[in-house]
């Protein structure tokens, strides 16, 4: 009987929580697994149901490959600066975790992850000016040619991975440093004892004990790698009328099938793309950390 | 008594200057490293440093090299120009009002399936987590075109109702309750409750949300955050003038043709020194929320 009363308060407490997650979480989900299988164009009143097509034709889309490798090549790019250097900055500040600076250490280095994207995306915007920015000017200071920077089709991509290595370092730092303040101090001072010096305990405990920690960020960096679109749009977007080549990412290219070609069953099958992508990665991270746990 | 046993023993002089040399080495050691991270840190504010700076500075300034972090005839004509190109204060409004209300709706239904889902344990319940979880690692970006559609069917469109649709729940926030209320509330005072004759409102109203004062806390801030710097979403529901928020409103501005780097930079510094000063004002909650999203495990 006060089990039962348990049950129906628990029901009608979750009930209305579940309702919105339905219709604003699993509902759509499950629409876009479901569209990317049809030809909607939202011109037209009917829908046929085409199977596969959809995904056979992104394989032959050059905007959509273009917009899928220069994604890759973000969030790897993005994943291969930001990770050793949150490790050896997260290792920095714990080492000073005592001293009075570590605040001003950690604030600093988490306040590019909080700030709104687009304001900050500004300043970088200024940095890379190739007319007025510090940048070019550093360059032509030490006699190295200026470079066109937001309109190359390579810069303009460096230029995307430097600003979301930017942002993303904070939030690795931040994770790093509570995997370390979790280590077993023992294990250290065991370490110290047996001779040791800081560097070796860096590389041979902190390192390998940190690797779950590695996996998490990882996957973490690597996923909203995949999900950049406001830093790309800021940065090379046609900026001031000028001629500017695009960066296709993902996300890009998604809406512009959507909403400016129309073509709404056909981005829902892009999305499909970055959902399998993600998934993909999530996998990997659960594997490796299961591995782990049977050694 | 160790005291005395170490006391008795005196180093020779070899022995202390060793410890010298070893403490005046850890002493420049923790001298480079500080020296280091401070290079670090100056060169992560660099950026905004320069962009407030920038906000004002005159044309002719602008160009200037090196750049002068204190301008030096400091105008506030680009602000005045913004404000008169710009509802600048309209979309800073809206921004305002969108990362309240969802900071809202997270908070409460984040609070409440938390609860029932750490407590409650029956196998339905069991069954709506699971479900809860494995959504959880679908990127926003992978479903939000059919969201789009259901607010057009809805009519909200451009409101702020439109922009607070996709940002009602978060599945972090259900996480991190669940996680504090096994943690941290015993069964034993529920069921003490429950036996003084308490009913399960009166008990979560009174007993659970006061215990969860500070999870609660960080996850406000991390939730006032997300809406206040989303981007994707509000960019395609918002798409009227007057319904931007501050993130779409400035990165369409500064795809005008006329538009120049001394203005944007005004634009952007009016948004960034508040929420870096409420970021400074919150970091505390900030951190614990952003710490605990690392383990999960």
């Amino acid at each position: 009987m006060l089990k039962r009363k348990r049950f129906i308060f628990a029901m009608l407490a979750i009930l209305p929580t579940l309702a919105i997650f339905a219709y604003v979480r699993l509902y759509p989900i499950a629409d876009t697994l479901r569209l990317s299988l049809y030809q909607w164009n939202i011109l037209s009143k009917n829908k046929p149901f085409i199977g596969l097509a959809n995904f056979r034709e992104l394989m032959g889309d050059h905007l959509f490959l273009d917009a899928l490798i220069n994604t890759t090549i973000i969030a790897f790019g993005v994943l291969a600066l930001t990770i050793p250097m949150a490790l050896v900055i997260a290792a920095l500040i714990f080492h000073r975790t005592r001293s009075r600076m570590a605040g001003f250490y950690e604030t600093a280095v988490f306040i590019p992850h909080v700030v709104s994207l687009v304001p900050a995306a500004m300043a970088w915007k200024w940095i890379f000016d190739a007319r007025l920015g510090p940048l070019n000017a550093l360059l032509d200071f030490f006699g190295i040619p200026m470079q066109n920077w937001l309109f190359d089709p390579v810069l303009s991509v460096i230029c995307i991975i430097v600003l979301c290595s930017w942002q993303a370092l904070g939030y690795a730092v931040l994770i790093y440093l509570v995997g370390f303040k979790n280590l077993p101090v023992s294990l250290y001072e065991a370490a110290k004892l047996d001779g040791a010096s800081g560097r070796q305990s860096f590389w041979h405990l902190s390192i390998p004990m940190l690797k779950p920690i590695t996996l998490y960020v990882s996957v973490v960096t690597l996923v909203s790698g995949f999900n950049v679109y406001a830093q790309a749009f800021v940065l090379a977007s046609d900026a001031q009328g000028a001629p500017g080549r695009q960066v296709r990412v993902l996300v890009l290219d998604m809406l512009e099938n959507s909403f400016r070609n129309y073509r709404v069953g056909y981005a829902a099958s892009e999305a499909v793309v970055l959902l399998v992508i993600v998934l993909v990665l999530t996998l990997i991270q659960f594997s490796m950390l299961r591995e782990k746990g049977k050694a | 008594m160790t005291m005395d046993t170490m006391r008795t023993v005196e180093p020779t002089a070899e022995e202390l200057k060793e410890g010298l040399r070893l403490r005046r080495k850890k002493k420049l050691t923790n001298l480079a490293i500080d020296t280091f991270l401070i290079v670090v840190s100056i060169m992560m504010l660099l950026p905004l440093v320069f962009l407030v700076a920038n906000a004002f500075k005159t044309p002719a300034e602008m160009l200037s090299w090196p750049p002068t972090i204190i301008p030096r005839d400091p105008t506030i004509a680009n602000f005045s120009a913004v404000l008169g190109d710009t509802p600048l204060l309209r979309w800073i409004g809206n921004s305002i009002a969108f990362a309240v209300l969802s900071t809202i709706a997270i908070v409460a239904t984040s609070a409440i399936a938390g609860y029932v889902f750490g407590k409650f344990r029956f196998r339905t319940m069991n069954i709506l987590f699971a479900l809860f979880l494995a959504t959880a690692i679908v990127p926003f970006e992978v479903y939000m075109i059919p969201l789009y559609f259901q607010a057009k069917t809805l009519g909200i469109l451009n409101s702020l109702w439109g922009l607070l649709l996709g940002y009602l729940v978060m599945s972090f926030g259900i996480f991190l309750v669940r996680q504090n209320v096994i943690h941290s509330i015993p069964d034993e005072l529920l069921e003490a409750a429950r036996i003084d004759g308490a009913g399960e409102f009166w008990i979560f109203f009174r007993i659970v949300l006061p215990l969860l004062r500070g999870a609660l806390g960080a996850l406000a801030v991390l939730a006032f955050f997300q809406a206040w710097t989303a981007f994707a979403w509000p960019m395609i529901v918002a798409t009227t003038r007057s319904s931007y928020t501050i993130e779409v409103g400035l990165a369409l501005f500064q795809t005008g043709f006329t538009v120049d780097l001394g203005r944007l930079s005004a634009a952007s510094a009016t948004v960034l020194i508040p929420s870096i000063l409420l970021f400074v004002l919150l970091r505390r909650n900030f951190v614990q929320g952003v710490a605990s999203t690392g383990l999960k495990e």
